[in-house]
Formats: structure tokens, sequence, C-alpha cells
């Protein structure tokens, strides 16, 4: 589904954070990558979804054979890509349902499938809070408005289950939560677990690891993915931290 | 939303269409014969006559004003006519009457005039160039007392009201535009309630300047009697023209006791190209008195159209816990220039006044929020918020407030807050990320930015504003 071949990027003008990533991602699969701070997580997860501010040197990511690197981020996103932000934006003014029906909408015209009106959407809503077991009280505020660290979390992931992508990529939503915070999110996410999708899970600690297996994890140390492993990987790295687990 | 408002940015301004009809005109050129000419074509009293000489010996010896933050050539006030009117035999009686020509016009404008095909709950007067070509649901608001009729028919039918009122809230040499308008002025609409009456429907009139060389120049008088309510809507636009249009319209409003009055503009005129040809000279004196005690008035605009816009709808609270506000929204775009903003002038005790205003500059346009709040000696407990945002999308825009606050009475309290942000590039690509395009995620952004005044519109009119903004910024981000 995504296959990632030796990328070397920089951010504008700067100097280089990516150092020849290669990654492949199959359907139904969950990666998680780890790294310490500065490794170039964050960089790895804006190009895939499209933000501006990087040059791309060298390297190709594909998509389902397209390549990627020459989309908008809005035809990644109707093409089955999610990006669940570090820091979530706010949007004063607007609704975080009606956000959420225009993106949807957006989405589905894209597929060529009917747009959903409110009444459709709202059904949906329900359905979906109900899978992940969290509250509605976030839905009628202006979209991430005043939310908490956590309540800003959870509103990704419910995203996440309302727009129904095939390739997630979870940028540091581990990060701020307290321990009840991080096992709702965690909870969303295994539920959100399908044969047909993929996960990305880009993290700096283990403990998200604990609520969310991965079927891999990778490390990513200087712009380039160091070593690669199943999940005991993880709690190798819990024991010698970042500095044992060196090329 | 995403659907219409694409489509809109696509299509640019739909509204510059020209309407061949032949019109009746006065020749170019503005001295007391054009006057006399106006004033006979509409069959006016000797005292509106003389008002009207009075209003033009002021004006010729008055200066425009330059104070404002807008820049423009001279205008020749001798080139333009002063009068024009599509021909029509006679005065029509009803709608089947008017020349078909025009009534595909509003059609075309989606203003029906057809009572069967007008929108629920929406009374229309429509204004072509100088005069007014029909009104809806007369009858049923007659049935309530409820006047609500062209300029020129009031004046006819009830010559005593507009004399008791015409003039005594905007005074005939209050500016300059004030001074040509009421030396000059065409057609427009007159709205009174009766005491205690609530008017069961928005009344609406719809202004389009369609003729070359001329200008527009219309008054509207609006008087709520004691505990009335009233809520009035005004939409404009104007045909795409290389050369520039003046539009000096007044509008006066008059609360007693206990009445209210919300009005709410939507002003589209032709702001002109990308180059900055063309657009109408929007300059334009609003205001209100709240004459009677406990009495409101509630003025919300939302300014897109227009090459300069020059208007600052105020109240003057004279009664006794009277309650004013202004809610607005301008959009410069391109080359356009706005200054706006609002007077509120706190005469009697315990009144309040609210200014909100949301500026957003894209392209080469200037925003100017210039607001003055005076709090005169006798206005005990008067309170005063202020709020002053501006939005600015990409790096050709300028954004500027201008606060005018005078306190002459020790116990008011006045609050002013202002901010100034730029579109920020997070809140596109979060919006993006999750599928909306470029435009569709300006729009959102902007409506949102803009929503504490959009809420306050009319439902039927909150839609169209908020395509209105999406039209207007088209081409500011990418």
């Amino acid at each position: 589904m995504l296959e990632i071949k030796n990328l070397h990027a920089s951010v504008e003008g700067g100097r280089e954070i990516l150092n020849g990533v290669s990654l492949k991602v199959k359907a139904g699969e969950v990666h998680a990558i780890m790294g310490p701070n500065g490794s170039g997580k964050s960089t790895l997860a804006g190009i895939l979804a499209g933000r501006d501010g990087y040059d791309i040197a060298s390297g190709a990511v594909t998509y389902d054979g397209q390549d990627l690197l020459t989309m908008p981020p809005e035809e990644r996103a109707r093409a089955g890509i999610f990006l669940a932000f570090q820091y979530p934006v706010e949007i004063p003014g607007v609704n975080n349902m009606y956000f959420l029906r225009v993106a949807l909408n957006a989405i589905r015209r894209a597929k060529s499938e009917p747009e959903l009106d409110a009444g459709q959407f709202l059904k949906s809503v329900r359905a979906k809070l109900k899978l992940l077991e969290i509250e509605d009280d976030l839905l009628q505020r202006g979209v991430n408005v005043g939310f908490s660290g956590g309540e800003k979390k959870r509103n990704e992931i419910f995203q996440m289950a309302m727009l129904e992508p095939r390739l997630a990529i979870l940028d540091e939503t581990d990060s701020g939560l307290d321990i009840d915070a991080l096992r709702i999110v965690a909870n969303g996410i295994n539920r959100l677990r399908a044969p047909d999708r993929a996960i990305v899970m880009i993290t700096h600690y283990q403990r998200l690891l604990d609520y969310v297996v991965p079927d891999f994890v990778h490390v990513l140390s200087e712009g380039r993915i160091v070593r690669s492993g199943d999940r005991s990987l993880a709690g190798e790295l819990e024991k010698t931290g970042y500095a044992g687990v060196g090329s | 939303m995403s659907d219409v408002a694409q489509a809109l940015v696509k299509e640019g301004y739909k509204y510059g269409f020209i309407t061949e009809i032949d019109e009746d005109r006065a020749p170019a050129g503005l001295n007391e014969n054009v006057i006399r000419f106006i004033s006979t074509k509409k069959g006016e009293p000797q005292w509106l006559l003389e008002w009207r000489l009075g209003a033009f010996r002021r004006w010729q010896r008055m200066q425009e004003p330059k104070w404002a933050n807008v820049h423009f050539a001279p205008i020749d006030y001798q080139a333009a006519s002063y009068y024009s009117a599509p021909k029509q035999k006679a005065t029509p009686k009803s709608i089947d009457e008017v020349d078909p020509e025009l009534l595909k016009t509003y059609a075309k404008l989606g203003i029906p005039l057809h009572e069967r095909a007008a929108l629920a709950g929406v009374a229309v007067d429509a204004v072509f160039d100088s005069v007014s070509v029909a009104t809806t649901f007369k009858d049923k608001l007659g049935e309530l007392g409820i006047i609500f009729c062209s300029f020129g028919e009031a004046v006819r039918e009830y010559g005593d009201l507009v004399r008791q009122y015409l003039g005594s809230v905007v005074p005939q040499g209050d500016n300059f535009y004030a001074a040509l308008n009421s030396a000059v002025f065409s057609d427009g609409s007159f709205v009174y309630v009766p005491p205690g009456v609530r008017c069961p429907m928005e009344l609406s009139t719809y202004f389009r300047i369609n003729a070359a060389k001329t200008g527009q120049f219309e008054r509207t008088l609006v008087i709520a009697d004691r505990g009335a309510y009233v809520s009035y809507l005004e939409g404009c636009t104007a045909p795409q023209r290389d050369e520039n249009q003046l539009h000096a319209a007044v509008v006066e409003l008059v609360a007693l006791e206990d009445a209210q009055i919300k009005y709410s503009t939507v002003q589209n005129w032709y702001p002109g190209d990308a180059e900055g040809k063309g657009g109408i000279y929007n300059f334009v004196t609003k205001r209100g008195a709240c004459r009677g005690a406990r009495s409101k008035i509630s003025w919300t605009q939302v300014e897109t159209g227009s090459a300069i816009t020059w208007k600052y709808p105020g109240c003057i609270l004279e009664g006794d816990d009277t309650v004013g506000e202004f809610y607005s929204v301008a959009v410069t775009n391109n080359h356009q220039q706005a200054d706006t903003g609002t007077k509120m002038i706190h005469l009697g005790r315990n009144t309040r006044s609210t200014v909100i205003s949301k500026g957003i500059s894209a392209g080469k346009g200037q925003n100017t929020y210039r607001g003055l709040v005076r709090v005169q000696p006798n206005a005990a407990n008067a309170r005063n918020y202020t709020q002053c945002d501006s939005l600015l999308i990409g790096q050709k825009c300028g954004a500027h407030t201008v606060p005018y606050i005078e306190v002459r009475n020790p116990m008011a309290r006045v609050e002013h807050e202002a901010t100034t942000s730029k579109i920020s590039e997070e809140q596109m690509f979060y919006c993006r990320s999750r599928g909306l395009s470029q435009e569709d995620a300006l729009s959102l952004i902007v409506n949102g930015f803009c929503k504490e005044v959009l809420k306050e519109l009319p439902m039927e009119f909150a839609v169209e504003a908020q395509k209105l903004l999406s039209v207007s910024l088209e081409g500011s981000v990418g």
C-alpha cells in the first residue's frame, strides 16, 4: 500500500532531516516508528500527509502505486490517507460536527459516493461514538477550541473513525495524555484496526505499544531507520534506551 | 456548502450583466434645474422641492471629506446623470403591469417579485436605478397597519409622516454625501410600523444600479412606533462596468419607546476587476435614533462589494436604557478599499452599545475600521463593548483600526479589544488534510472568523452572505 524508497528530505533551506528512509507498509499492518527527539519522526509524518515546507532531495514515496509526493494534501486525504496531528489546530467559530461533515462529504464525493445529509451523518456519528466508547461532549464546540490535550487527541481518533482512512498516520498521538486518556485513545485505535487498513504510529515512548500492539517496530535515528523488528524490539528499547540500539 | 462555494469561487461576480431597457434620464450635470426636474418627475409637493434645494445650496458650500483612509481620483459631479428610470407607461398597479424585462432581471438576481414565487416570509421592494419597480406583500402588511412602500409613494400617500421624520436623524448638512443625497435622492423604501405591532415578515429592499453614467442616491426611512418591532434587510448589485459609479445613500431609522429595529445589509456592488478598474464608490450615511426609552437598534452589515466603501452606520442613544448594536464583516480583495465602522453616541442614562467588527483583507485590499464611541455628560452608567478583529490573507493587504473614544461621564464603562491575525498555514493544512480543497478550507476558516456577525443575519441571508464571502475571496490563496 505504502512504499517509501530511500527518502532524503530537509526543512526548506535547512539541514537534511531524513537521510535515506525506506519502509514498506501493507494493508492490515500496524507499524510503530520510534525514535528520540529530532530523529525525523514528525518530518516523515508531515511529508506523507503533504505538509508544505520540506525539500525532497531524492527518493520516492508511492501509495497504491501512485506517486504520493506530487499529490496536494486534499487529494491524499481523498485517496484514504489520514494524519492524526501531534498538535491539532484550532479553528474558531467552526462547529466540530460541521467540520467533520464537510470533510466526510468531500471525501465521499471524491469516491463518487452520495453525500450524507445532516440526519444520516448524525446516525453515523452516533454509531462511531458507540464503537469507540467515547463521549459526545466535544461535538458542538469549535474545532479544537479550548480542548484539553486529551480531548484534542480523542477528537483526532474520532475524526479517523468517521473518515475511515485506508492509511492512518498517528503522529505522537500518545504524547501529553494521562493514563485514562491514553487508554481511551488506544482502545479507539484498536477498534479501528482492520484488514484493509494500515496504521503507522509514530511515538517517542513505548507505553502506547502496551495498549496497541504493533506488527512491526522501527527505530528511526538521525533520519534513517536503523533497526526493524517485531514488538519485542520495543521492549528492548525500553531497557537500553535509544542509545543502545544504534546501527 | 462546499459544492456551492466551489461553484461560486469559479464563477466570480455573477451579477455583472446589463439589462437592455429604455430609460428616462436627466441630462448630465447637477444644478437647481436638475433638482426641479427630479422633483417634478416624481410629482413631489412644494415643501420637498424646497427641502432638496436647501440641501443643494448647502452641498455647494461643502467639501468632500478627506480623512478616510481611501484613495481615488477626483469625482466630476457634473459628469453624471442624477435621474434614470426604466420607461414605463404609468406607475404599475400590480406586478402584472411591470415590464417583463425588469421581472426577468430580478429573477436572474434570485429575487422573484411574483408573490407566489417569492421567498416565504420576506416582503421585497425592488429599486432599479432611480425608481422602485415593485413592492410585494403590501396588502398583507397593510392589514396590520404596516406601511412598506417606495419612498416616492410614501411622499404622495403619507406626506406628513415623511415630513415629520425626514432629515431628523441625518440632517441635510451632516456630511458632503448626505447633503448630495438630500438634494438629488431618487427612490428607496419607506417603512412605518404602528404601535405595538410586530412585523411578521422580513422587509427587504433590493437595490440595483443598471444604467451607465448614473449614480444611485436612494433614501430609506424606517420608523418603528412605540413597542413595534421590524427586521429590515437590503441587498445590492450592479453591472460590471469599467467606469466608477457613485452610490450615495442615506438611511434613517427611528425607534420610539420600547421599539426595536434590526437592519441588515448584504452589500455586493460591483467591486471592480482584479486590476482595480471600475467598481462602485459606496459612500453611505446610515444612522438610527433610539428616540424612546428602552428602544433598540441593531445594525448588521456584510460588505463584500464596491471599489470603495465609506460608511459608518451609527446609533444615537437618546432615550434612557436604550441599546445600540453594530455587527460588521467587511471584505477587501484585489484593489478594494473599505473605511467602515460605526458611531455610538450615548446621550441617555444606562445606554448600552456593542460593536463587533470583522475585517478581512486579501490581495491588495485595504481595510480600515473607524469607530466612534461618545459618552455625553448625562449618560450615566453608559456601557460600550467594542471588539475589532482583522484577518489578513497574503502579503500585500492591509488592516487598520482607528478607534475614537470620547467619554464625558465618569460613570461610563468603555472597553475596546482589537486583534489582528493572519490566516495560518497550519489551519489551511489541517483542513486540507481532511479532504477540503484550498478554496473550501479558506471559506470555512473565514466563515468561522465571521461567525459572531453572520449569526445576527436572518437565516436566508446568512446563507447568501456565506457564499458571498467565498466568492469575494476568490483567487486570494494558492
